[in-house]
């Protein structure tokens, strides 16, 4: 059964450029964009049981990086991410020491803090960031000599990036590694008596999540060709986590499907409510007090029981 | 200077805990053999599992030394112990109550192991640290719920489960955090035989604030109360000293 | 010399703004262990309605604006802790998200009704003209401010110290199951605490108003502040809440006036030796 969903999802993921318009193919580009940065924040939230509210830091932050060395220094693409991924992960390891000295909401304010600091500094040191205009006139990287100006090469470039986000974070999750991670969520005196550091699994966690999320940073800003810093926002962290609940953090897939509901929703809704971050805020409302579990594991909840047939 | 190899699996020296103006542990000495079978017994808030936390580091002394098998351990974070060959099990059910018997098992096996930091492998291919869990369980008698998730089985059988997880590491020296509580007295004697049955390649170490119940897998006890040792040697003789009496029968 | 001169009193009454904001956010969270992320909110949306009725109503004043907007707030504040927060008992992370949610709610509200640009509130008339005090100048609100975050905290003291319902709030924070036992009602003691944190907030909105005016992404400019007070001067501490205050007031002030691009940074700096060498914050409790 499990093989079925992902043959057909893997399948339905081969169509828009084969048989949808430009729009909808860079709908999917976006909703793949999406979904990377909701999976890497569900390494922290949903196996390391740590919920962040910055992770729009590590998103923000890779796609600035970029912007600058390619806009301003000249750099070549291949160089500025891997700059830009180093740096990002860097700061991820820096931002864990400080974070990881609480837990539960101390955590969660913390890197809220430090996440609103790095919004605040975008928008304030406009010699660097151009503040409020953000950089413009961007240009997508040429892999191999490949342009990915049009929306089909750039989506085929997104997809294999996406799958190879999916495969190696669902390996570090069902690795030796994630078992202690999963241990340590759960059970964090235990694990210590039986010989893990938990401060240790926690932290490299947190940087490894901030290296993905720095990841479909830099998809987000090829894709855009420009970069605000309302990328740093909490609304952007709201919406990944958004995302991720919405979608079940107990499944390594869910919040992929969270995230491409909430970008769904804010595609549609634009055209109709120039209010987004209210619809943003209702819906959190609404998913917190009716659906807590997710979307995900209640459509499962269903299909065992359509599978089972009548009582 | 040279460590000093004193022959004893664990010793605590004059260890002292006060919260505040609260003084949890005062001037405690113990010293186990390797192999014994020590009893730590006292009153409910005499200072039996604020001396079991600052033994496995969940507690900080606010003065005082503790050395395992000579090794002075007073410090060193809770993980670090593990790996000196220190195991405990807690009061409370510290299992993972979504995962199977065996992976809880092998979680135990996992703590002491390089391949814990293993980032691209899945754990399902462990298959060595898998047959050994399935190994361990078979030594307590629950092989045949191997692959039930804990929250399935009894409260018992979640007790044998604790001693399993800590025993399949092997340690030196096991703290057992009053390992019969809650029990009915069918699950009692199998858990009590399941101590007995352990190797004397182990420490162990008991709390329980029932004397009765634990009394025979004891060679030697510890009395507690108040925070302070009241006394300490062969079990027998420790019964029979009217000071434990007074400690429990006097209030 | 002017310069310091003005700059100090500016750091006090942001200092003194700022305590009104974060005592009221550190006693939420001390009690109810909830992150009020509404918290922002709450304080914009009092400017919003210090500006709007002290615009249209000639001769309000704003004293009275400040406790009919307090109130107001609390009101509001009050019906989302018992429709909302409730529900969510014993599930932090929901009552932080939905806090979140709240304040995208209320902040695309005020965007929606007052639009984008940035409303200025007037300062009292009696009070516009500015004091002079050992041959300097100083505008005379600010000094009043200050007074103010004094009494404020003077207040919440004998309020917490003296008072039945305080000694009740600082039972339920030390230990909320024992304070149930002993029979104080500890769900009701929740939705009081959180009208109060939020109607100080709304209150604080409208007297922070002639120094901020109201302004969309106002919310989102005092909410960090708060945090960093709170984290800085620890959570469930009105002492910590006082000193933290006027710490960061004066580094933001200086700071911003002094290296405008780093305020940010300036801002951070205290807050992480803080996280890495006392987590707890300067006066709270450990484990708290």
């Amino acid at each position: 059964m499990k093989w079925l969903g992902t043959i057909l999802l893997g399948g339905s993921l081969l169509l828009p450029p084969l048989l949808a318009g430009d729009f909808y193919i860079n709908l999917a580009s976006q909703i793949l964009i999406a979904a990377i940065f909701a999976l890497s924040l569900n390494l922290l939230v949903g196996f390391g049981g740590m919920t962040s509210l910055g992770h729009a830091s590590y998103l923000g932050v890779a796609a600035y990086i970029s912007a600058l060395l390619t806009s301003r220094y000249g750099f070549g693409h291949g160089a500025a991410a891997f700059i830009s991924i180093l740096g990002t992960a860097a700061m991820a390891a820096a931002f864990g020491v400080i974070a990881l000295r609480a837990s539960g909401i101390g955590f969660l304010m913390i890197t809220l803090a430090l996440s609103q600091v790095l919004w605040g500094l975008a928008y304030r040191m406009s010699d660097i960031t151009n503040g409020d205009n953000g950089i413009t006139g961007l240009t997508r990287p040429a892999p191999f000599g490949i342009s990915l100006e049009t929306p089909v090469a750039f989506y085929w470039f997104v997809l294999i990036v996406a799958t190879i986000a999916f495969v190696m974070m669902g390996i570090f999750v069902s690795s030796a590694f994630g078992s202690s991670l999963k241990g340590v969520r759960d059970q964090p005196r235990r694990m210590a008596a039986l010989g893990f550091n938990p401060w240790l699994i926690r932290w490299i966690t947190f940087v490894y999540s901030g290296f993905w999320g720095g990841v479909s940073g830099l998809l987000y800003v090829y894709y855009n060709q420009y970069i605000h810093p309302s990328s740093l926002s909490t609304t952007t962290s709201a919406e990944a986590l958004l995302g991720v609940i919405a979608g079940g953090s107990g499944t390594l897939g869910g919040p992929a499907v969270g995230a491409a509901l909430v970008l769904l929703l804010k595609n549609y809704a634009s055209a109709y409510i120039e209010r987004w971050n209210m619809l943003l805020g209702l819906v959190f409302l609404f998913i917190v007090l009716v659906m807590p579990a997710g979307i995900v594991p209640g459509v499962s909840r269903l299909m065992s029981g359509l599978r089972r047939g009548p009582r | 200077m040279t460590e000093q190899r004193s022959g004893y699996a664990l010793e605590v020296f004059n260890l002292n805990k006060a919260f505040g103006g609260l003084a949890v542990a005062q001037d405690v000495s113990v010293k186990v053999r390797p192999g014994e079978r020590r009893l730590i017994i006292g009153p409910n808030g005499a200072g039996k599992t604020t001396l079991f936390n600052q033994i496995s580091g969940d507690l900080r002394p606010s003065s005082g030394l503790i050395r395992l098998f000579g090794t002075d351990i007073t410090y060193l974070p809770p993980y670090r112990r593990a790996h000196h060959g220190l195991s405990r099990t807690y009061q409370i059910i510290t299992l993972f109550a979504g995962d199977t018997l065996a992976h809880n098992v092998s979680l135990g096996l996992l703590g002491l192991r390089l391949s814990r930091w293993q980032v691209w492998r899945p754990m399902s291919t462990y298959r060595d640290v898998a047959a050994e869990a399935r190994r361990t369980l078979d030594a307590v008698g629950l092989l045949h719920l191997a692959d039930h998730p804990i929250s399935d089985i009894a409260y018992g059988e979640k007790r044998r489960v604790e001693l399993a997880v800590a025993l399949a590491q092997k340690p030196r020296v096991l703290l057992l955090d009053e390992p019969l509580a809650g029990l009915s007295n069918t699950e009692r004697s199998a858990v009590q035989s399941l101590i007995a049955s352990i190797s004397r390649d182990t420490t162990i170490i008991m709390i329980e604030h029932d004397m009765d119940k634990a009394l025979e897998l004891a060679e030697t006890v510890t009395l507690l109360n108040y925070g302070r040792v009241i006394v300490d040697g062969e079990r027998d003789a420790v019964i029979a000293d009217e000071r434990t009496r007074e400690v429990y029968l006097g209030t | 010399m002017q310069f310091w001169i003005i700059q100090g009193l500016n750091s006090l009454s942001l200092g003194g703004l700022l305590f009104l904001l974060s005592s009221g956010f550190s006693l939420i969270f001390g009690l109810m262990r909830l992150a009020n992320l509404t918290h922002g909110a709450f304080f914009m949306l009092g400017t919003y309605f210090a500006a709007t009725a002290l615009r249209s109503f000639e001769g309000l004043n704003l004293w009275v604006t400040a406790l009919g907007t307090g109130v107001l707030v609390a009101a509001i504040g009050g019906l989302f802790e018992r429709l909302v927060l409730t529900r969510l008992r014993g599930n932090p992370l929901g009552q932080v998200l939905v806090t979140l949610g709240m304040s995208f709610i209320i902040s695309d509200a005020c965007l929606m009704i007052w639009g984008g640009d940035s409303i200025p509130v007037p300062t009292p008339r009696n009070l516009q003209a500015p004091t002079h005090l050992f041959g300097f100048v100083f505008p005379t609100y600010r000094l009043v401010l200050v007074g103010l975050a004094v009494v404020a905290a003077m207040s919440l003291y004998l309020l917490l110290e003296r008072t039945r319902l305080g000694a009740m709030i600082r039972a339920g924070v030390d230990d909320p199951q024992m304070a149930r036992a002993v029979g104080i009602p500890v769900s009701n003691l929740f939705t009081i605490v959180f009208c109060l944190g939020a109607g100080i907030a709304g209150a604080a909105g409208v007297l922070g108003g002639p120094i901020l005016s109201a302004y969309p992404g106002l919310d989102a400019d005092m909410l960090p502040l708060a945090l960093i007070v709170v984290i800085l001067g620890g959570i469930g501490s009105l002492l910590g809440a006082f000193v933290g205050s006027f710490l960061i007031g004066f580094i933001y002030t200086f700071g911003t006036a002094l290296f405008p691009e780093l305020a940010y940074i300036i801002l951070f700096l205290p807050m992480i030796l803080v996280i890495a060498f006392r987590p707890q914050g300067l006066f709270g409790r450990v484990g708290a």
